[in-house]
């Protein structure tokens, strides 16, 4: 369960980013966590909510993005999906496939809310 | 509330050393000893009488960049004093201690040797590398399932390493969680068994997408069980075609030899 001490690090991260920019509460929460960064989604924003307990972030919603993965052939330089890391290149069925995209997990941005006039 | 030393911390990783039960210190991000306390929130009453004002924020904040930030302050620490660390990962009861206590004896005649060990409780695999008379610590993680950067830099501080050293950090048994933190390791050592199925590179592909080494144990149980090395070393390639692949048994020392003299190499080569 990785996804706990995950959870806690956003909280973290948006805490600090939201009491900089004088927020008074996150609403919401903008992530990327692609199909092969290893991270549960559904258990994520079950850890999440534990984790946000008493912070401003307690009743952010998360919106989460799932970029499918994309892998290049080492052989004839292919780019095709793949949902493992243990792909075949559907073009000349070679296993030297290098992942170029969906191992990102990243927070895209947070939404806050802050006091009118202040 | 902690047992030990009657603190306040609930939860987080310990140090301790082996046969000093005494011996206790706190990862902290505040450095050893000291206990941090997370404030109070108090929950403030939202007006709801006034108009609230929203906007959004761009990030683009690596979620996990926090760990590898300081990963890599731990890998320059280990590049500054020419210390080779390996970070050793498989499920629970692969033989890691024992590949350890087999390793440790042949490479200390050239080699200072030190261990960081990690376990959810215990300090059972540190006192049998005490027993080998290299500097050990123990990491108990508690509730949490693999070490991070944090924790190692905690343990660094604690362990007296020589320059020119080899440091062999042993995960928490786990094939899962420990594959997405990097530690400040030069290398990944992933260890599976021959009583495991040869699928298991399927099964856990982060873990042997991540690692640049791969060792089959406990080979002499090979007439015993039903495992096909081949199949196994080929579902490994398929996962990662850059891992390199050795096959020894910890107990009767076959293969041992091949395995040392790559450790042996990668330190001249450094």
């Amino acid at each position: 369960m990785h996804e706990m001490s995950i959870a806690l690090s956003i909280v973290e991260a948006v805490e600090a980013k939201a009491r900089e920019e004088g927020a008074e509460r996150i609403s919401g929460i903008d992530l990327v966590i692609g199909k092969l960064a290893g991270i549960e989604p559904e258990s994520l924003k079950f850890c999440f909510s534990a984790a946000a307990k008493g912070t401003l972030s307690e009743e952010a919603l998360l919106a989460i993005q799932e970029p499918e993965g994309v892998g290049a052939c080492g052989e004839c330089g292919k780019l095709f999906p793949v949902s493992f890391y243990y792909a075949e290149c559907p073009d000349c069925r070679s296993l030297r496939i290098t992942i170029v995209s969906g191992e990102e997990f990243v927070i895209q941005s947070i939404t806050i809310e802050e006091q009118e006039g202040e | 509330m902690c047992d030990t030393c009657g603190c306040s911390a609930d939860s987080g990783a310990v140090l301790r050393k082996p046969g000093n039960s005494d011996y206790h210190v706190h990862v902290s991000e505040s450095g050893h000893g000291d206990h941090h306390h997370e404030g109070h929130h108090d929950h403030e009453h939202r007006d709801h009488h006034h108009e609230k004002k929203s906007r959004t924020i761009a990030l683009e904040l690596d979620v996990l960049q926090k760990n590898n930030l300081l990963a890599e302050r731990n890998r320059g620490y280990f590049e500054a004093r020419n210390i080779f660390v390996l970070n050793f990962l498989s499920s629970p009861g692969s033989g890691k201690t024992s590949l350890l206590e087999k390793i440790i004896p042949l490479l200390q005649q050239h080699t200072a040797v030190a261990v960081i060990e990690g376990d959810q409780q215990t300090t059972n695999d540190a006192e049998r590398i005490q027993a080998l008379g290299v500097p050990v610590i123990q990491i108990n993680t508690g509730s949490g399932c693999h070490l991070d950067a944090l924790m190692i830099n905690s343990a660094v501080k604690e362990l007296e390493l020589q320059d020119n050293s080899l440091l062999c950090i042993e995960n928490v048994g786990n094939l899962v969680c420990p594959a997405l933190f990097d530690l400040g390791e030069a290398l990944k050592v992933v260890i599976i068994s021959v009583t495991e199925g040869d699928d298991k590179p399927l099964k856990y592909p982060t873990m042997f997408h991540e690692a640049d080494l791969c060792i089959l144990n406990k080979i002499d149980l090979l007439p015993y069980v039903a495992f096909d090395v081949r199949k196994c070393r080929e579902n490994a390639m398929r996962v990662n075609h850059h891992l390199e692949w050795f096959e020894l048994s910890a107990k009767t020392g076959e293969g041992v030899g091949a395995w040392q003299e790559w450790i042996e190499n990668k330190l001249k080569l450094r």
